[in-house]
């Protein structure tokens, strides 16, 4: 757009930028506060409130949270249902999204309504959790999975995504030889790397995120993903319902120590986000644009 | 079908063949035997967890016993339908749930297309990237993080938030189990978590208007105000009817995890949601049947409300979600 050199539109501009600095600041300060928080100690939070940087550094807490194995275990869970489920899930939402995407393929139009018709109406949270149930997948780390395997969302932004690829390319390959695997593995995946970034991205947030399904379908505590776990420490622990888990002759734990687990549970999915980030922007607005 | 055409597949639907006979439909269906080959394990994961539960919904008409299954549990008719509407409880929780929808419709969903104005309106490449990067960042953050770090923001031993209260003179607040500042804590983290997020579909469709209509309204004198008052705006607008719809439609539909993240003994009054009391009441009191009831409600109400909005937005002349 050309610059607008007018008093006014300096004025519009400067206004606008002053009110945005703050929206970005407000909201990143919650999370400097509490990742400065995790790397004091406990006193000079409680001396020192208003820390963003801290005075005094310290690792006190990382020792602490780390001094027994549950935290580890329970990252060692999240990371593995992180990569193993969203492996699986890109490689069965690539097949069906590249199926669906050829105009080829007969009563396509009766699988896309049916894929559309699960995001309009849905059986709820206990005929889910029966057939969860029934299939004997209680207590095991593939009903972290399995059950939100795919997601119609992300599988339709895949297929649309598939479907301005020019058929052309295809038609060729077709012709030197190439059957529809090999056409889907050779030619269109590594053609829609943005869109396999952004899904993949969509998906191991989704994976890293896994609280719902696991409070659902986990009864083992061992088997606890890091965010139930944080829920224990931070959500349980802040004076809320003393009846629940936590018995009340354990005190609370530090703050330092709540932010602490924090920063352990964000910190793997804000690190991949950089890498993924200039993608998913783009590849998002390809696929849901056309929708 | 067979020419090679370098023409995208979005181009408008041919319409459907028909067969000369049969035996041309099996030749093609066995020519693309290695495409439905690949859409095996998508259909499968679809029909398990999708329209095996939408069978399970009828275990709402019928007594369901664990044990004796959905053939052996003894059926019920209406019986638990109707006491949906007789039972204090629900209707309370159906309050509930219209607030904080009401709350969302209200309050949060104009947010996304102010500050995508916002950003749009800004000068330099590099500031509307580093802002855009900040403001996204809280979407990928899950619920239980989003709650976690307000929680220790607020709590009454050494929470930021109450320290500042007590600094500047007022007196500390139990943010976390006052009923009161249940309704404001969730949208305020519903905003915080969703807003940056929720502008980039309007960045995309303001990023399609045409540059040349801003030049000549400026050749007509118009201030940027004006611009975005009767250029991004009104180019906006068919997006903006599309979420809103999508939005309505998942009226009784707020999300299990951030609602019951929040819900404790103290402020259930107020904070106890359809979604949640589905799963109080199903999985912790086993009431199978009741609560799966209460969920097909919940179901058939987005369904009719998707559905006539739709029906609405396409006769006021703007373009449906489907």
């Amino acid at each position: 757009m050309v610059e607008d050199r007018t008093i006014s539109g300096r004025i519009f501009s400067a206004v606008n930028f002053t009110l945005l600095a703050i929206i970005a600041l407000v909201t990143v300060l919650p999370f400097v506060h509490v990742v400065a928080g995790s790397f004091t100690t406990s006193a000079e939070l409680a001396a020192n409130k208003f820390v963003l940087i801290p005075k005094v550094w310290s690792l006190e807490a990382y020792k602490f949270i780390f001094s027994t194995n549950t935290i580890f275990r329970a990252l060692g869970v999240s990371i593995g249902v992180t990569l193993v489920g969203t492996v699986f899930s890109m490689f069965i939402t690539a097949l069906m999204a590249y199926g669906l995407s050829r105009r080829d393929l007969d009563g396509r139009r009766v699988f896309n309504f049916l894929v559309v018709f699960t995001m309009l109406f849905h059986g709820g949270m206990i005929p889910t959790f029966l057939v969860v149930k029934e299939l004997g997948l209680i207590d095991s780390y593939s009903a972290l999975i399995l059950p939100s395997a795919i997601s119609a969302f992300n599988m339709i932004i895949l297929k649309n995504f598939f479907q301005n690829i020019p058929e052309g390319l295809e038609e060729s390959a077709k012709i030197d030889g190439c059957n529809d695997f090999g056409i889907l593995f050779k030619i269109v995946l590594p053609l829609s790397l943005p869109s396999i970034a952004t899904i993949s991205l969509f998906y191991a947030v989704t994976y890293w995120n896994t609280y719902m399904s696991a409070i659902l379908y986990l009864d083992d505590s061992a088997k606890w993903p890091i965010q139930v776990l944080l829920r224990q420490i931070v959500v349980l622990a802040s004076g809320m319902d003393h009846s629940a888990t936590l018995d009340g002759t354990v005190p609370p734990p530090d703050q330092t120590i709540k932010m602490a687990v924090i920063v352990v549970a964000t910190l793997p999915i804000l690190m991949v986000y950089p890498f993924l980030q200039k993608h998913f922007a783009k590849g998002a607005m390809l696929g849901s644009m056309k929708g | 079908m067979q020419e090679v055409t370098a023409r995208p597949r979005t181009a408008p639907e041919p319409k459907p063949k028909r067969y000369k006979s049969s035996s041309e439909l099996k030749k093609r269906l066995w020519r693309n035997k290695l495409l439905y080959v690949m859409l095996i394990p998508g259909v499968l994961y679809f029909i398990i967890f999708k329209y095996l539960p939408m069978y399970g919904l009828i275990i709402s008409f019928q007594d369901y016993k664990p044990y004796q299954g959905i053939t052996g549990s003894e059926w019920v008719g209406m019986k638990h339908f109707s006491r949906l509407f007789t039972e204090p409880d629900f209707l309370n929780i159906l309050g509930n749930t219209l607030i904080l929808f009401g709350m969302n419709i209200l309050i949060y969903f104009p947010i996304p297309i102010i500050l995508a104005l916002m950003l749009n309106e800004l000068r330099g490449t590099f500031f509307k990237r580093f802002f855009q990067t900040l403001v996204y960042v809280p979407h990928f953050m899950s619920w239980v993080i989003v709650v976690s770090i307000s929680f220790v923001m607020v709590t009454m031993d050494g929470g930021i938030i109450n320290e500042l209260l007590a600094y500047f003179g007022f007196s500390k607040i139990n943010f976390l189990l006052s009923p009161g500042w249940f309704r404001p804590m969730y949208i305020i983290q519903v905003i915080w978590r969703e807003a940056g997020w929720g502008t980039i579909i309007y960045l995309a469709s303001i990023a399609a208007i045409d540059p040349g209509l801003y030049e000549a309204s400026r050749m007509d004198g118009a201030g940027r105000l004006r611009q975005v008052w009767h250029i991004t705006l009104p180019a906006i607008r068919g997006v903006i009817i599309t979420l809103f719809i999508l939005k309505i439609g998942s009226v009784l539909d707020l999300g299990f995890e951030h609602v019951y993240l929040l819900l404790n003994s103290m402020n259930r009054e107020v904070a106890e949601i359809i979604d949640t009391y589905v799963y109080t009441a199903g999985l912790r009191q086993g009431q199978f049947s009741y609560s799966t009831a209460i969920g097909f409600f919940k179901s058939i109400v987005g369904l009719i409300m998707v559905m006539t909005v739709n029906k609405v937005s396409k006769k006021i002349g703007e373009e449906g979600v489907y």
